[in-house]
């Protein structure tokens, strides 16, 4: 291997990078000038935080306008790709962030009444959600494995923290605490892939990981070693993604860390992972598709399973979801497994499908935890009994949590349906019919669990009635979310017809 | 109204899309019931009866513009909607849905004007609108996505209705009912997928129109056979076919009435008009392939319904396993593929609908009266109540066959119309007519005749509203079984052209009726 002795620095396309530049300045600024500042009042931090990731989302869709037409192309020597289907990613990042930075601010606002505030409106809470966003814009447009590895570390780290923000329970200290050394597992396996990966092929630009193993005859290569470093990798990626079987951190995570965290980690977290993972198989590995696509397809049918089999029987809705969480991830991975199908004309709809779903799920998340958080803010536990009777104390609350419910068990006309329907569509054209059946019917053992929340609120009697104190921030995050779920789910169009400009990635 | 024919597929275009408001006026419905009800509580149920009964009109008109001539699809109207996935908003009716808009578009407003919740009418009546028009939406979509989106949007308001208006465990049936369905469909939406996508060599695009899938579609053997697996299964469990039966009784049991009453009446015939409409229609080979199983099936599903009606102590889960046994009637006319033999299975479907939904009514004002339904704890209701027991002997009779009634027209046409095809499952089924005598007229004798007890003496005559309400049901039963021509006529050359498109598809030739056979 010969070195570059005659460094020339890579032309840097500043425009191209204001996304990632605007959450960092953002994030820097807020922590100067906060540092600086006496407290500010009560939801300033979060529109700050909402405001940066604000800035950041429009840069990036301006961004993907262009791309409309301009190809894609990669910056920064090759470091980073700009394509839709990062791009898109990217805004969705940055929408999760806005919604969080409300559903924070509104969680804080229900705990300032409480003699024992466990969520405060902390400045350093909103700054971690643009460190967050950060490492997953990295992440979700990385087309390096440093880089991505790099943008893996930002987020984790912020997550990490998020999770045990609740500095007064010590559930929300033990889910930080415990994410905090399985993820570093995780981060371990990740790296020993990334390092076989680079052994075999010499690179770690994922382009030309993709261009080396293509060209089967110049490079000699030790086999072994690359599909060790494809396990690995994809053992990394299915820890971050929450894949059965390394899941296990998911429900004890979730549930312990604070509710509007726990939004954040299953929208921005799963978007940013799915992303990295979709990219990485399908720019860097397509010559071994044969290869990962039977260990895809073992993965997604043990997470489909898995997922909803284990879901339906917890008592807890925040495991609730993160089980279910864990069976949509699944349906990510279907889609992941189409794209595998290299030879065939349909490989692309897995790409966009797996993406498609992964962004209107995301939106999914934000707005089941932020009514999650809202019901369970008076009470301070999650169990399904504090749904009871929610409906007839607050009708209005409890049709938009429905609607967010049934999106997540795939009924026609909301957007949950548009995804599933897209990942069963790329199956079934690359002609995974087993795998296509095995999804619905993981969707429709799923589909209990949301009945038995549904029922709790609509068909029980309230236990007691709390005071349900909604902000206005809580209310528009569960509005947007619940119109954004029915919008897409009636008229979808828009959505689809990216379909084919999402699967061009950049190379 | 100007028709303009479109001579490819013999469908006309009509100007104003009946169809489409005949979705779109329940469901505005609903919303006027959502928002009235809040500001002013009593129009509610005004809200709710005007945009039903305007439903009920606009299926009126259809079936009396409808043009019996024509086989084709009527009323069509087709826009655009998720073009990406070759998807649009096709609509369409022919003879063979035609009665089931109608007998749709009656139904709702009977049961919302004859039937009052218990509690909580506002959410109630907005539920029941929503179901009105997933129900309709079913019966007259022309696209496969369409379809699956309206046969799925409507386990919805079922769900609600049976588990926050039910009676006893009516959580558990509501969920049980959701789950088998969906589970049913779980298969259909691959099923669906995989026809488009297979499809598309064949057609030169990807699309959902069954029209254009039926007409110009090519699957191989096995391709055909598999997707109608797929596509049959949902359909088995909507019906419901036995073995996938067990949702049914434990749904209609503990169903409010009017949730039993449209139950009965029109949810279970999603499922026999889907087979005949995605089954027959798109897979041919496929039908004739499977005739001897589904033959089977029925006939296996019209014992057992008959045999476990009598054993039944409950009113409402006798009738409910009534509907098992009919269906299975229905269901063997629909795969005899002879005109007669589908053309009965068609009419059959409105006659069940008629009849169950009535006899559920009246089971329910049982209940409203005693406040059980415990065949055994009632006796002597004739006495007390003679025009209440006139009712339920007209409607009873009507559900046996007993000719004269509706009944016994589409029960006939089944079974003479099946005699060729399917000889010996015939007349193993036609054990189920008998046994429908038997396990009916038990149950009236039990609960009507004696003398009553001190409980049963206070038992009300039927009310004025009750009256009728029961009325229209009767005299639909008592004219149709009378004089069913105008119905058959108008279901015949659909059911002739579909039977055609299989003969014209498979090696399938209907055996000549009608005609000497020495």
């Amino acid at each position: 291997m010969e070195l570059d002795t005659d460094f020339t620095a890579p032309t840097i396309e500043w425009f191209a990078l204001s996304p990632y530049i605007a959450l960092a300045g953002g994030m820097l600024i807020m922590l100067l000038v906060g540092a600086l500042t006496p407290r500010w009042p009560r939801g300033w931090y979060g529109l700050a935080s909402a405001t940066t990731a604000g800035v950041a989302g429009v840069l990036a869709a301006v961004q993907f306008g262009e791309l409309s037409s301009a190809a894609p192309r990669t910056l920064v020597k090759g470091a980073l790709a700009q394509d839709r289907f990062g791009l898109l990613a990217l805004i969705t990042v940055c929408v999760a962030v806005v919604f969080t930075s409300m559903t924070t601010a509104d969680a804080a606002a229900r705990s300032a009444n409480d003699a024992a505030p466990r969520t405060t409106d902390s400045l350093e809470h909103y700054v971690l959600l643009l460190t967050a966003a950060l490492g997953a814009a990295i992440m979700v447009t990385a087309n390096d494995l440093v880089v991505s590895f790099l943008g893996i570390e930002i987020l984790s780290l912020s997550l990490y923290v998020l999770a045990a923000s609740d500095r007064r329970r010590t559930a929300s200290q033990e889910a930080g605490l415990k994410y905090f050394i399985l993820g570093g597992f995780a981060s371990a396996f990740l790296l020993y892939g990334i390092a076989l990966v680079y052994g075999t092929t010499g690179q770690t630009n994922i382009s030309d990981i993709g261009v080396v193993l293509a060209d089967e005859i110049s490079v000699p290569r030790n086999d072994a070693m690359l599909l060790a470093g494809v396990a690995l990798l994809l053992v990394g990626f299915g820890f971050k993604v929450a894949l059965v079987p390394f899941h296990s951190w998911t429900p004890d995570v979730y549930q312990g860390a604070p509710t509007h965290v726990t939004g954040f980690m299953a929208s921005l977290g799963k978007v940013a992972a799915v992303v990295a993972l979709v990219r990485l198989f399908v720019v860097a590995f397509p010559a071994r598709a044969d290869d990962w696509r039977p260990a895809v397809f073992g993965l997604a049918v043990l997470t489909l399973v898995v997922g909803s089999v284990l879901a339906i029987v917890q008592t807890d809705v925040k495991r609730m979801l993160a089980y279910s969480s864990i069976a949509h991830a699944g349906f990510m991975l279907v889609g992941l497994e189409a794209a595998g199908h290299i030879g065939s004309d349909s490989a692309s709809d897995g790409v966009s499908a797996a993406l498609i779903y992964v962004v209107l799920y995301s939106v999914l998340a934000v707005g089941s935890f932020a009514a999650v958080s809202i019901v369970s803010g008076a009470a301070s536990t999650t169990s399904l009994d504090v749904f009871k009777g929610v409906a007839k104390t607050n009708p209005v609350f409890a049709l938009g949590f429905t609607v967010l419910l049934l999106a997540q068990a795939g009924v026609p006309l909301t957007s949950g349906f548009v995804a599933k329907f897209g990942v069963i569509r790329a199956a079934v054209s690359t002609e995974s019919y087993v795998l296509a059946v095995l999804a619905m019917v993981s969707a429709v053992v799923a589909a209990y669990l949301y009945l038995r929340i549904m029922v709790s609120m609509w068909l029980a009697e309230p236990v007691s009635v709390l005071p349900r104190t909604v902000t206005i921030a809580g209310r528009m995050t569960l509005g947007i979310a619940v119109a954004i779920t029915l919008v897409l789910g009636v008229l979808p169009t828009w959505l689809l017809n990216l379909g084919d400009s999402l699967t061009s990635l950049a190379r | 109204m100007s028709m303009i024919v479109a001579a490819a597929t013999g469908s006309s275009t009509l100007a104003f899309p009946i169809l489409t408001g005949l979705v779109l006026t329940p469901l505005i419905g609903a919303l006027a019931v959502l928002f009235f009800g809040r500001l002013r509580p009593e129009w509610t149920k005004m809200a709710a009866l005007t945009s039903s009964v305007a439903t009920g009109s606009l299926s009126l008109w259809v079936l009396q513009a409808f043009d019996s001539t024509n086989a084709g699809f009527q009323f069509v109207s087709q826009h655009e909607w998720i073009a990406a996935w070759g998807i649009s908003w096709h609509l369409g009716i022919d003879g063979i849905s035609l009665f089931l808009v109608v007998l749709t578009g009656m139904l709702f407003p009977l049961v919302i004007a004859g039937v009052d919740p218990h509690h909580d009418e506002r959410p109630y009546l907005a539920w029941m609108l929503i179901l009105q028009a997933g129900v309709m939406g079913s019966f007259v979509s022309l696209d496969l996505f369409l379809f699956f989106v309206f046969f799925e949007i409507v386990l919805v308001p079922m769900y609600f209705l049976i588990g926050g208006w039910g009676y006893g465990d009516r959580v558990y049936a509501a969920t049980k009912f959701f789950l088998f369905t969906m589970a049913g469909s779980a298969f259909m939406l691959v099923g669906i997928v995989a026809t488009a996508l297979l499809s598309r060599d064949s057609v030169g695009e990807v699309t959902f129109d069954l029209v254009v899938l039926a007409e110009t579609g090519a699957l191989s053997v096995a391709e055909g056979r598999w997707l109608f697996v797929a596509f049959a299964v949902a359909f088995a469990v909507k019906v419901p076919l036995f073995p996938v039966h067990t949702w049914l009784p434990d749904a209609h049991t503990q169903a409010p009435t009017g949730g039993s009453v449209i139950l009965a009446g029109v949810l279970l015939k999603m499922g026999t008009y889907g087979l005949l409409r995605f089954g027959v229609y798109l897979f041919p080979e496929a039908s004739v392939w499977a005739r001897p199983a589904l033959y089977t099936l029925a006939v296996v599903g019209i014992l057992y319904g008959a045999i476990a009606a009598t054993m039944q102590t409950d009113l409402k889960r006798l009738v409910a396993y009534s509907s098992v046994a009919h269906l299975g009637f229905i269901v063997l006319g629909t795969f005899a593929l002879t005109d007669q033999a589908v053309t009965g299975g068609v009419m059959q479907m409105v006659n069940h609908g008629v009849s169950t939904g009535a006899l559920f009514l009246l089971v329910g004002m049982i209940y409203e009266r005693r406040h059980t339904r415990l065949i055994a704890e009632l006796r002597g209701l004739q006495h007390v109540a003679p025009i209440f027991a006139g009712f339920f002997m007209i409607v009873m009779l009507s559900s046996i066959g007993l000719p004269g009634l509706n009944g016994f027209v589409g029960e006939f046409l089944i079974l003479i119309g099946a005699f060729d095809t399917a000889r010996w499952w015939v007349i193993i089924g036609t054990v189920g007519v008998v046994l429908a005598a038997l396990y009916l007229l038990w149950a009236y004798q039990r609960v009507f005749h004696g003398e009553p007890d001190e409980a049963n003496q206070g038992f009300a005559e039927l009310r004025l509203r009750e009256g009728l309400l029961l009325s229209v049901f009767v005299a639909i039963i008592v004219f149709t079984g009378v004089y069913p021509k105008p119905m058959l006529s108008r279901i015949e050359p659909s059911v002739t052209a579909l039977i055609e498109h299989v003969e014209s598809r498979t090696d399938y030739q209907r055996p000549i009726q009608g005609e000497a056979k020495d």
